[in-house]
């Protein structure tokens, strides 16, 4: 896992230096007062005209003891900047996920049970549907009917700030907040999730171990519950890794939208104002997010696999 | 104790229906062995499936009656179908590597008939999980309780699930090809095994294979099938030694023989039609025995009681013979001759 972070880390930075401007262009875009003269000397100050390769190592060596610089644009350090956002990123995904699966594990299981039938033929429509969809129209489409027409739920932030905070008042409005969110995100996230429960149980209710289940006497339900389903989620925990990938991208989208406060909102407006360091250290956390997730992916799958255990 | 009824069992091809098993009449006794032989296709393994009801109902049709112990099992409800099978019937199946569930412990898997059939405490059940598993030869049961299928080898799947199907103590066991995925050696213990076993539940048993030695060791009648239908039945003293129909008698000739003839097998001729491009008219091995002429054949043929207990299809047998058996005679012939 560590030269997998550190290789990426490389890549990043790397990629990052060759991108047209940077920090200062960014940090002064709009301000014609500030001379190109004044720029380089900022430049030079801090150390921006160096080679990339020691301007590598400067960053990682700071990195790996959890400074990741200072933010031009926040006048803050990085790192204090993420951690007071990361929470709600951590917060809004995580609803994600657990509302994908709670929508797509029922769908995929009736549509793998009675294929071809109305039921069946409805999800299926469902998820080419939900797959075609860019989810920033979505976004924008719920936030328009929900929280701007209908007026159920806010439209943006993650918590009303007239609102004390540790009350019970406080949690739920920091629920009703992520409600528009999380639908948006997990609506179009189920469709990998039922497309594969879904294939997984037409070719599972068809083995032998099934019919051995059906001469036992086991009733109906219990022969989906207990050997098709057991059977067939196997994928799906195979699938999680990926499933927080997308998560990640989501959440660009998802945030900047409903303006709520996280990680993906930061990293679209440290690519805007050029905010460098930012950026780098963002997209090291995805990475690191992505290794975790298919690590998580692993774990999971020897978990439920007997024949895939180790020793 | 299982009388099956003129059943007909058909299978959705290309959206019409095409019978596997075809009018297929039988009696199982208490304590008797039936065994069921033919080459692969000829419907053995589908009529045993007709009996548990375990054919997918969307592409199947079957008809007649099959009554057991008084019940017509074609009749009643998945529900009712439940409260009988794994119980009072039970069925082995042909591939112990595919028929465990992979993510589930034996001993989780042998409890189950019990959890749905018996009402036992969990440790009642553990127990005779674990009885089970010691009567079918395993002995070291307590450890083998706690494995997956993976863990364990070909003969003792089987073995474990003999036990599955032992769970309830059922009164009529169907086997089908219970040592077909077995080597030798394996199947010699497991046919050795489920006769002990046979011998002390008195259970009726089906006995669903092509392997006539495994008849010979444990059938007490054999229903020899062919193309969907019986075309012998007979004790299995009988069968062995005084076969009439042309399909056993090529059978018994295409095996080898420790003693008497020496030379090539014996090899039928071509293979079993697929159901869908079947003849349903005449006798269906006609094709295969090209050198009987057509009018030695009976236009619809039907069981004809040869003797007591001996049925045989078609009058064919009456002119029967085989190549081999032509040839051996002409070379006797041309000996005495000279």
């Amino acid at each position: 896992m560590i030269p997998q972070l550190l290789l990426l880390s490389i890549l990043i930075f790397f990629l990052a230096k060759q991108m047209p401007g940077d920090a200062v262009t960014g940090a002064f875009m709009g301000k014609p007062n500030v001379s190109a003269e004044q720029m380089e000397k900022i430049r030079e100050q801090h150390g921006l005209n160096d080679p990339w390769i020691v301007q590598y190592g400067r960053w990682i060596g700071d990195a790996i003891q959890g400074d990741f610089g200072q933010s031009f644009v926040h006048k803050q350090p990085v790192t204090q900047l993420l951690a007071g956002r990361i929470g709600n990123t951590i917060w809004l995904s995580v609803a994600t996920l657990v509302v994908t699966y709670v929508i797509a594990i029922p769908l995929g299981m009736i549509a793998g049970r009675w294929t071809g039938s109305w039921a069946d033929q409805f999800i299926v429509t469902y998820n080419y549907v939900s797959f075609a969809t860019p989810v920033f129209v979505f976004a924008l489409l719920m936030l328009y009917v929900f929280g701007f027409v209908l007026n159920w739920f806010p439209s943006g932030g993650s918590v009303d700030i007239r609102i004390e905070e540790g009350t019970a008042e406080y949690v739920w409005d920091r629920l009703k907040h992520l409600v528009l969110p999380v639908l948006s995100g997990s609506l179009l996230l189920t469709y990998s999730t039922v497309q594969y429960l879904r294939n997984e149980i037409i070719e599972t209710k068809m083995k032998d171990f099934v019919k051995t289940a059906r001469a036992k006497g086991v009733p109906e339900h219990a022969v989906y519950r207990r050997h098709v389903l057991r059977h067939s989620i196997l994928p799906i925990a195979a699938f999680l890794g990926y499933e927080i990938t997308g998560l990640i991208a989501g959440s660009v989208f998802i945030e900047t939208i409903f303006s709520y406060p996280g990680l993906g909102r930061l990293f679209i407006d440290s690519i805007m104002t050029r905010d460098f360091t930012v950026v780098t250290a963002l997209v090291l956390i995805s990475g690191a997010a992505v290794i975790v997730g298919t690590m998580l992916s692993d774990i999971i799958l020897r978990m439920v696999d007997p024949r895939i255990r180790l020793g | 104790m299982l009388t099956i009824h003129n059943l007909r069992t058909s299978f959705r091809i290309h959206d019409e229906f095409h019978p596997a098993v075809d009018g297929i009449s039988l009696t199982i006794h208490k304590n008797e062995v039936l065994a069921i032989v033919g080459e692969s296709g000829c419907g053995k393994s589908a009529l045993a499936l007709s009996i548990l009801g375990l054919h997918p109902p969307e592409r199947t049709k079957i008809e007649g009656t099959i009554e057991f112990q008084g019940q017509n099992l074609l009749q009643l409800s998945t529900a009712e179908l439940n409260q009988i099978r794994g119980k009072r019937l039970a069925m082995i199946f042909q591939d112990p590597m595919t028929a465990l569930h992979p993510l589930m412990i034996i001993g989780r898997q042998i409890e189950e008939p019990m959890k749905y059939h018996l009402t036992l405490s969990t440790k009642e059940k553990k127990q005779r999980a674990l009885q089970l598993l010691e009567r079918v030869g395993i002995h070291n049961n307590e450890q083998v309780y706690q494995q997956y299928p993976h863990e364990l080898s070909g003969g003792m799947r089987q073995r474990v699930l003999i036990a599955m199907a032992l769970a309830c103590d059922p009164e009529l066991l169907i086997a089908d090809e219970p040592t077909t995925a077995l080597d030798v050696t394996i199947q010699a213990q497991i046919m050795e095994l489920m006769k002990e076993l046979q011998r002390q539940s008195q259970a009726g048993i089906l006995l669903i294979t092509h392997d006539l030695g495994v008849v010979a060791e444990m059938a007490d009648r054999v229903a020899v099938m062919y193309a969907g239908e019986i075309v012998e039945l007979a004790p299995i003293h009988t069968l062995f030694h005084n076969p009439l129909h042309p399909y056993t008698r090529s059978l018994l000739h295409s095996l080898p023989s420790s003693f008497g003839q020496k030379g090539r097998l014996h090899v039928i001729e071509g293979m079993v039609p697929a159901i869908e491009h079947l003849k349903r008219s005449g006798c269906r091995f006609a094709p295969r025995i090209p050198w009987i002429s057509n009018e030695l054949h009976e236009v619809n043929p039907v069981l004809h009681e040869i003797a007591p207990q001996h049925f045989v299809r078609c009058v064919c047998h009456q002119h029967f013979y085989l190549p081999t058996e032509r040839i051996g005679d002409e070379i006797n012939a041309s000996i005495t001759a000279t």
